[in-house]
């Protein structure tokens, strides 16, 4: 299947699946009663529950339009990017010492385990208490989610060099210090880089999560807020927007990986 | 060198690489201990091309390992250019067969790492990393990585990326197994020129009896393992320079291989039914 024909089919699935919205909570139906609706004719879902696509590309509209969005877009931008950035550059650094350190490795083992297993979201509130309702709280909690799965991943990636690899460079004349920069350290790389998707998203997830349980502004705020007030078609509005910001995001990360992973085969690449 | 103040002995010569009594013997995850190779004795002169050709899983790797200092010996000793070797034989570039190259770096990085590492400016081994390159035939494909060349040209590569710190001793493990026949024949013949241009002490490690021979100045024949031994050595009478595929017709070819043949087949088999193939 070529490019177009792809696209074309996607968009189809967005345009049937609003097409199906929009038919659903604009025209009504007679001869139902549901909800204690004392009507004899309701649309079968009401808007009051489901908004309508209109109303929700209207909301849409005005934000951008008035402006009042780019504010919480930047603000969850900055907390997701300083996420990642802490994040990565812990993960890499303990990571990359734990795998050179099997004893330091062994003795933190159930302990990493132990806060890998914990749901992050029990410790917003914590974070809170800790670092305010500002952006540090978000970006730590943004933190805890990237931090391990670089962990992980640059682990995995000093682990599990070419036995082979690791000889040739050895016999070629490496000491530790250049074994260390011409295939430890590339090899745990390419293994971050290949889960740069996972963990820019998490970085995403982690800053909007903080932001809905307490914050002043960011999307994970916009959506809380239309939330409070059942204003429903506000929030979808904040995960529509959410979802665009995602997905651009994602598609810089594609980029980056491509400038970056050359060397890798393409089949490799896809590890998502 | 200290190795080579002491070589030009009266009347005697130095083995490049010089293997006595050497056992090799791991400890399995049972607790009980496995013998890979007992009382392997070899040596190889300067300048000399010796095969080792055995059953699979005999152990010939192994004893090429513990020549490479990759494995210490559990008993005997190898001596590199008469010093007794510890660590690494820094005299021996070893070419091995599963894909050993740098994924992250092209061919041309590849080949010039062995020099940066050891202290040559960067563009100075990038451009005798060329040369390499362009004397083994693939001058245009420099800034490939390894996964956009074919297997021959990986092979070529490892090749000169062995070469280009010119090591005194030769190190190869099956380096042409998973070619083509083709392929191999043409790699052998690369190989060979290569060799003739400064003849370095080759060690290399083959299952293919006419490759062995076809190449070799000498083939050393290993038993089936457990506990591998060496079985026999024959010289091969075959005039240099060689043509692999041409040399493969000689009747004199043909006379040691049935030769060698005959001791060797028995432990195939054996080795067949050790390893449960066949």
């Amino acid at each position: 299947m070529n490019r177009t024909s792809l696209l074309a089919l996607q968009i189809l699935v967005a345009v049937v699946a609003i097409a199906l919205w929009h038919v659903l909570t604009k025209y009504p139906v007679c001869g139902l009663s549901y909800f204690g609706a004392e009507k004899d004719c309701a649309t079968i879902l009401p808007p009051f529950f489901f908004s309508t696509p209109l109303d929700v590309a209207s909301r849409i509209v005005r934000w951008f339009v008035e402006g009042t969005i780019w504010k919480h877009l930047w603000i969850t931008l900055v907390e997701a990017m300083l996420a990642f950035v802490v994040g990565s550059l812990a993960g890499v650094l303990i990571g990359f010492w734990f795998a050179r350190k099997p004893m330091i490795n062994a003795v933190f083992d159930p302990y990493v385990k132990m806060l890998n297993a914990l749901p992050r979201v029990v410790l917003a509130p914590i974070f809170a208490l800790w670092f305010g309702l500002g952006i540090a709280s978000k970006v730590a909690l943004g933190v805890t989610l990237v931090f391990f799965i670089v962990f992980f991943n640059v682990y995995q990636g000093v682990k599990e060099v070419s036995p082979t690899v690791l000889a040739n460079a050895r016999m070629l004349g490496m000491s530790e210090r250049q074994l260390m920069r011409h295939v430890y350290w590339p090899s745990a790389l390419s293994w971050m880089f290949s889960s740069l998707h996972t963990s820019v998203g998490f970085a995403v997830v982690g800053a909007v999560v903080g932001e809905y349980l307490g914050s002043a502004a960011g999307l994970g705020y916009i959506i809380q807020q239309a939330e409070g007030v059942f204003d429903v078609a506000g929030v979808f509005a904040g995960m529509f927007v959410l979802a665009v910001f995602v997905i651009a995001i994602d598609m810089i990360v594609t980029l980056i990986e491509k400038r970056l992973l050359v060397w890798r085969p393409v089949a490799a690449m896809d590890t998502r | 060198m200290a190795a080579g103040s002491s070589a030009p002995a009266v009347g005697t010569v130095t083995p490049a690489v010089s293997l006595s009594d050497v056992q090799v013997s791991f400890r399995l995850a049972d607790d009980t201990t496995y013998t890979a190779v007992q009382r392997a004795t070899l040596d190889v002169a300067d300048g000399e091309f010796v095969a080792i050709v055995g059953p699979t899983g005999c152990g010939k790797s192994t004893l090429l390992n513990v020549a490479a200092g990759l494995i210490a010996p559990s008993n005997g000793t190898s001596m590199i250019f008469g010093s007794p070797l510890t660590g690494l034989n820094r005299q021996a570039g070893y070419l091995f067969q599963a894909e050993a190259l740098f994924p992250w770096k092209t061919a041309t990085e590849n080949v010039a790492i062995g020099l940066e590492i050891a202290g040559t400016p960067k563009t100075q081994a990038r451009e005798r990393a060329q040369q390499w390159l362009t004397r083994v035939g693939i001058g245009g494909f420099g800034d490939r990585y390894p996964h956009m060349l074919s297997g021959g040209q990986r092979k070529r590569v490892g090749l000169v990326q062995v070469l280009i710190r010119d090591p005194k001793i030769l190190l190869m493990d099956e380096p042409f197994g998973p070619l083509d026949a083709q392929t191999r024949q043409i790699m052998g013949n690369l190989l060979l020129d290569l060799w003739s241009a400064d003849r370095k002490a080759v060690l290399f490690v083959t299952h293919d009896l006419e490759e062995a021979i076809a190449l070799s100045d000498r083939v050393v024949i290993m038993s089936a393992g457990p506990a591998a031994r060496i079985i026999g050595n024959w010289t091969v009478p075959l005039a240099r320079p060689r043509d692999i595929a041409e040399v493969k017709l000689e009747r004199a070819f043909h006379e040691l291989h049935r030769e060698i043949w005959e001791a060797l087949k028995d432990e195939v088999m054996k080795g067949y039914q050790q390893t449960g193939g066949g």
